[in-house]
């Protein structure tokens, strides 16, 4: 930190300096070094995963590993076409559940509610319900879901992925939402919008950007949760064709592909978490650039 | 109660009086009914957490009127005798998430000390902080098997050594094999650390520059500013973030699961395998049936409850952190 010189006479500057040698310095130069040490400990094993994702998950990475059904033990080969297209459908699922909800929920907290204690209520809940733990919502969505229809299915795993994307959406969306200047709706209001016209028309249009940012954030946590899938979705080994039956989900291979002493299917587990980690990162870095371009 | 439904009932009415021209009767219902449509999905949400809490107590209902309170207490877990308790997961659940809290903690207001403070030009500590973020975005599962086949073996060594020469205090009175109570607790604590971070760092950089510079202008180094100034005003946003990350961790299921062992013990030993409820639940649920998978609902009911204490009261403090901002 630069001292200015001192201009009172009867100070020379060095009075103003520490030394460097005082308790009082190296006290802070000691602390300065713990939380530069602190941050690259946090650091060490973001980059130790996505070394270890990439460098065994690259091995298995061809067009057989999209195409191919998961080989039983001991045989070589195989792929993971049908996690893919179960994943593709759960998530689907609870994306068509929780993206036309959520954002009709944050519309009215935004626009017909905003500053009431009704949408401060609705947004309290909803903050406690993104920190429900997900095996908790799977246990939900398999009340719900799984005892009603009698089976494991894709459509009970997308109901569980759908209430843990909700919290998330209707967070981006009603803060997108409310980050609109006022203006604009003044007007349309002006210009003689109804209320309906004002809000699909000229509010909506001007924060998709940041709602889809939300979206796509929330999707990519949906795409890598596990734990509210294993008994809703369960696993199959098979082709998925139809939504009434269990499904097959990358998330749920890699866990039951992890645990196994087979060589073949823990390299497809190292391979799933490659392409989880990239949708993740790229999801990620698209979020960015997008909040990032906005003026 | 009736409030709010007083006010949803004033909010919907309130429709635009007094217009030049009367709009025509099917723009005003459409106005209308868009209000009440996405008021309707509003409330949905809100009770969307309200539905779990029923529907999760519904279905334990049996296991808690078959065991009671003592099903907090008993170590049983046999699905042969029809005899559950929660006991063990229920410790497993609160130690793991404890010893995470106890490394993710400083390690965390570390981080958002680094990434608020001028320690860094901003074109550097903006790219930190995204990598801090993506931490959290890697999914648990992953985690779990990097855990099995990275931190398991590394973890390991380090435990021998301890048990080897600190093996009189109870902690390491047990040799590592493998999977165990110390992996799973070191796993969340990286879990939890982005969301600690996070939090504290918007707490951090919400103090007002005002008091940072009284305190440089009384002659403070920048220790003494952080620790003496900034952080004792950062502090209850610094706790709701912790609160927020012990959520997350008392509720982590698959990386705990894939790396605690799932042994129904209690072991004073951090070396020796452990269970958590959500371990419990996730290795359970799928083959139970009658009894058992009232019991594990009602585990989970337990795991509801305990999250959701925590939860509102990081939401509480976390809210107070943003009101005064």
């Amino acid at each position: 930190m630069a001292v200015p010189p001192s201009p009172s006479p009867q100070f020379s500057p060095r009075s103003l300096m520490r030394s460097p040698t005082s308790p009082r310095t190296l006290f802070s130069t000691a602390m300065t070094g713990l939380v530069f040490l602190a941050a690259a400990i946090a650091l060490l094993p973001l980059v130790a995963v996505l070394a270890y994702v990439m460098l065994n998950g690259a091995d298995r990475l061809s067009l057989d590993l999209f195409t191919q059904l998961p080989p039983p033990p001991l045989v070589k080969g195989g792929g993971f076409g049908n996690a893919i297209i179960g994943t593709l459908l759960t998530v689907g699922i609870g994306a068509a559940i929780s993206i036309p909800a959520g954002i009709l929920g944050a519309i009215f907290l935004s626009e017909f509610a905003r500053d009431t204690a009704l949408a401060s209520w609705v947004d309290f809940l909803n903050n406690v319900l993104s920190g429900v733990p997900s095996i908790v919502v799977g246990v939900f969505a398999y009340s719900i879901v799984v005892l009603t229809t009698g089976t494991f299915s894709a459509l009970a795993g997308g109901v569980a992925l759908a209430v843990l994307m909700l919290p998330i959406i209707v967070r981006t969306a009603a803060e997108s939402l409310e980050s609109v200047p006022n203006e604009t709706r003044q007007a349309a209001v002006g210009l003689g919008a109804t209320q309906f016209q004002t809000v699909t028309r000229v509010v909506l249009p001007a924060a998709i950007p940041a709602i889809l940012t939300g979206v796509m954030l929330s999707v990519a946590r949906a795409a890598g949760e596990t734990a509210p899938l294993i008994f809703t979705a369960l696993f199959s080994q098979f082709w998925v064709n139809g939504l009434m039956q269990p499904t097959p989900t990358l998330s749920v291979l890699i866990f039951n592909y992890a645990i196994t002493p087979y060589k073949n299917q823990q390299e497809l587990a190292w391979a799933g978490s490659l392409v989880l980690v990239a949708l993740v990162l790229v999801a990620s870095i698209l979020a960015r650039w997008i909040t990032g371009r906005r003026p | 109660m009736s409030l709010l439904v007083e006010e949803i009932m004033t909010l919907l009415a309130r429709d635009s009086q007094g217009t030049i021209n009367q709009r025509s009767r099917v723009s005003r219902y459409v106005d209308v009914g868009f209000k009440w449509l996405t008021g309707f999905f509003a409330i949905a949400v809100g009770l969307t957490l309200l539905a779990i809490a029923l529907q999760v107590a519904n279905q334990s209902w049996p296991a808690i009127r078959e065991f009671g309170l003592s099903f907090l207490t008993s170590g049983t877990w046999n699905p042969v005798a029809d005899q559950y308790g929660a006991w063990p997961a229920i410790y497993g659940t609160l130690v793991s998430s404890f010893l995470a809290l106890l490394m993710a903690l400083p390690i965390g207001v570390g981080v958002a000390l680094f990434l608020s403070e001028d320690f860094l030009p901003s074109r550097i500590q903006q790219p930190l902080v995204f990598l801090i973020e993506l931490l959290a975005a890697i999914p648990s599962v992953v985690y779990g098997l990097w855990g099995i086949f990275v931190l398991i073996p590394l973890l390991s060594k380090l435990g021998l050594w301890l048990h080897q020469n600190l093996g009189w205090v109870p902690f390491f009175s047990t040799p590592p094999r493998g999977p165990g109570m110390y992996v799973a607790s070191v796993i969340l604590a990286i879990m939890i650390l982005p969301i600690i971070a996070a939090i504290s760092r918007d707490a951090l950089v919400a103090v007002p520059s005002e008091l940072r510079q009284a305190a440089y202008g009384l002659g403070a180094t920048r220790w003494e500013t952080i620790l003496k100034v900034i952080l004792p005003s950062a502090f209850s946003g610094i706790v709701g973030g912790t609160m927020l990350g012990l959520g997350r961790a008392l509720g982590e299921t698959m990386a705990v699961t894939m790396v605690i062992g799932n042994a129904n013990t209690v072991s004073p030993s951090i070396f020796s395998p452990a269970t958590t409820i959500a371990s419990l639940l996730a290795n359970q649920f799928a083959e139970a049936s009658g009894l058992q998978i009232s019991s594990l609902m009602y585990t989970a009911l337990i795991l509801f409850g305990l999250t959701l204490i925590v939860n509102i009261l990081a939401e509480v403090l976390v809210r107070t952190m943003r009101q005064r901002l």
